[in-house]
């Protein structure tokens, strides 16, 4: 069965898609293209509630790079392969036009359709067609069936949120061991929030090749240029005050603990925000350090799944992926209990070893995969969020 | 708490009180709460705390000198903004950061 000695040869029950890609979830997902169409979306997804639905304040009056990202975003999200169908909403004069952002979802291998409200004659009219189209994408992906996946077509996004001072000790070197599991088994493992990576990045760009070191480089002075430009010190905002109350002091004691979360092995690849890997094994994605842009980025890059560390707790989840939360200390585990599904405190109570935990996190990601819900999937969340790069205009 | 390496490569103090994440660190962290006057000892190296330090808080192991570099997993952190005795709790009221400070960039001319 297994290749290595490092190797299981773990399966799950994936959807296979058309275009090569797994799911973990068979989602029907209903987009505004721009944010005019957030409210019929909304009144789509109350009548037909099992289909799931996102806001977002973005689609217009945008332009070059900004725009493009948004798109890629977009685009990127609806093609994940936790979606089975999509149904994108626009309104008809936006500059994230509507059949051509289902013309890109189309172009990387979904099922979509679409309408606008403006072409539909109004409101009431777009909900009443969004509403059969629903119904009939939710019977056609219904058809799709769960097959045995190895673990290795999995993408898994790693983050870290409400970090305190115990998040580099036990939960993200936690997370580093199942990293390194994944890896082995031939997955991939996104690296993300570039800002909580300056005073790490020497490390990660050790276990590199010159051109992705390069990149990482690159992309960190960008983080550090942007500070320049606006004259602030980074700690002004990233550390938190949660962060500080926790325990962290500087960006580069975060930093040093969230680098953990990537586990050991060779840097294989540094992507855009939301850009999909074309290297297994670790990536490093660019992404901000706020929660929910940085999640949304990580699934539009084609994350199935995401684990999630936090140490003051934050209940974050994502519409269309798993999101396992692991807390980096016992008494917040307790406190939040509904919100959290693995306790990393337990290394510092002396309950259990990192390796345990490690191996811990690394089995949820297969039962996740699997189908199995963690706490944020059970509670509804719903968090979606694209990172700006320019101004509206 | 048993043993004293926590996940096999950071050094627990003797009772398990705090760590520190590589030998040589200047600092280490409280892993419960801990008051001035308490004695924290790493083998023969034994620190009398002078302040409260917060469970995940750090305090220092040696005197750092007003300007220098402090160093926790074996890297830098940060930079004195003070100077720190032995035992002080070390956060943002005495350390900044070195990285990202586009607060010290030249403006343009």
């Amino acid at each position: 069965m297994s290749n290595s000695s490092q190797t299981s040869g773990a399966t799950f029950k994936g959807y296979r898609r058309a275009n090569g890609t797994i799911g973990v979830r068979n989602h029907v997902l209903v987009l505004p293209s721009v944010m005019c169409a957030n409210h019929v979306v909304d009144l789509i997804g109350r009548k037909v509630p099992d289909v799931v639905t996102v806001n977002h304040p973005t689609g217009c009056a945008q332009v070059g790079t900004d725009f493009e990202q948004t798109k890629r975003t977009m685009a990127g999200f609806a093609a994940n392969p936790n979606v089975g169908a999509v149904l994108v909403v626009g309104l008809g004069c936006e500059t994230n036009e509507s059949k051509a952002l289902a013309a890109e979802i189309a172009a990387r291998g979904q099922r979509v359709e679409v309408i606008g409200i403006q072409e539909c004659g109004g409101t009431t009219e777009t909900i009443a067609r969004g509403i059969a189209l629903a119904r009939s994408l939710l019977d056609e992906v219904a058809a799709h069936e769960r097959t045995d996946c190895p673990v290795s077509a999995l993408v898994v996004g790693t983050e870290c949120g409400g970090s305190d001072g115990f998040s580099g000790i036990t939960a993200n070197p936690a997370l580093g061991f199942a990293s390194d599991r994944v890896v082995a088994e031939g997955g991939t493992v996104i690296l993300a929030e570039l800002p909580e990576l300056v005073g790490a990045e020497h490390l990660l760009a050790a276990r590199a090749s010159e051109p992705v070191a390069a990149k990482l480089y690159e992309l960190i002075d960008r983080v550090e240029a942007r500070a320049r430009a606006m004259h602030v010190d980074i700690r002004f905002g990233n550390p938190t005050q949660g962060n500080m109350a926790g325990g962290l002091t500087t960006i580069e004691e975060k930093s040093l603990g969230a680098a953990y979360k990537g586990g050991s092995s060779e840097l294989r690849e540094v992507v855009e925000y939301a850009e999909r890997p074309s290297e297994r094994g670790l990536v490093v994605m660019d992404t901000p350090g706020q929660d929910i842009e940085q999640l949304t980025g990580m699934v539009a890059g084609g994350a199935q799944v995401v684990v999630f560390t936090t140490g003051r707790g934050t209940p974050t989840g994502c519409p269309i992926a798993p999101v396992i939360k692991v807390a980096t200390n016992t008494s917040m585990f307790e406190r939040m209990r509904e919100n959290m599904d693995i306790n990393a405190g337990a290394i510092l109570d002396g309950t259990r070893t990192l390796e345990q935990v490690g191996d811990e996190i690394f089995g949820w990601i297969v039962e996740a995969a699997n189908g199995r819900e963690p706490a944020a999937e059970t509670l509804g969340f719903h968090d979606f969020a694209i990172n700006r790069i320019g101004p509206s205009f | 708490m048993t043993g004293r390496f926590l996940a096999s490569h950071m050094p627990l103090s003797d009772d398990g009180a705090a760590l520190r994440l590589k030998d040589d660190d200047d600092v280490a962290v409280a892993l419960r709460p801990l008051a001035p006057n308490d004695v924290v000892r790493f083998g023969t190296l034994a620190i009398t705390l002078a302040d409260s330090i917060p469970s995940g808080h750090k305090f220092a192991t040696r005197p750092i000198a007003a300007g220098a570099l402090i160093h926790k997993y074996g890297q830098m952190i940060g930079r004195a903004s003070a100077s720190i005795d032995t035992g002080r709790h070390v956060h943002v009221h005495n350390v900044e950061g070195v990285r990202g400070r586009g607060d010290l960039a030249e403006s343009p001319a």
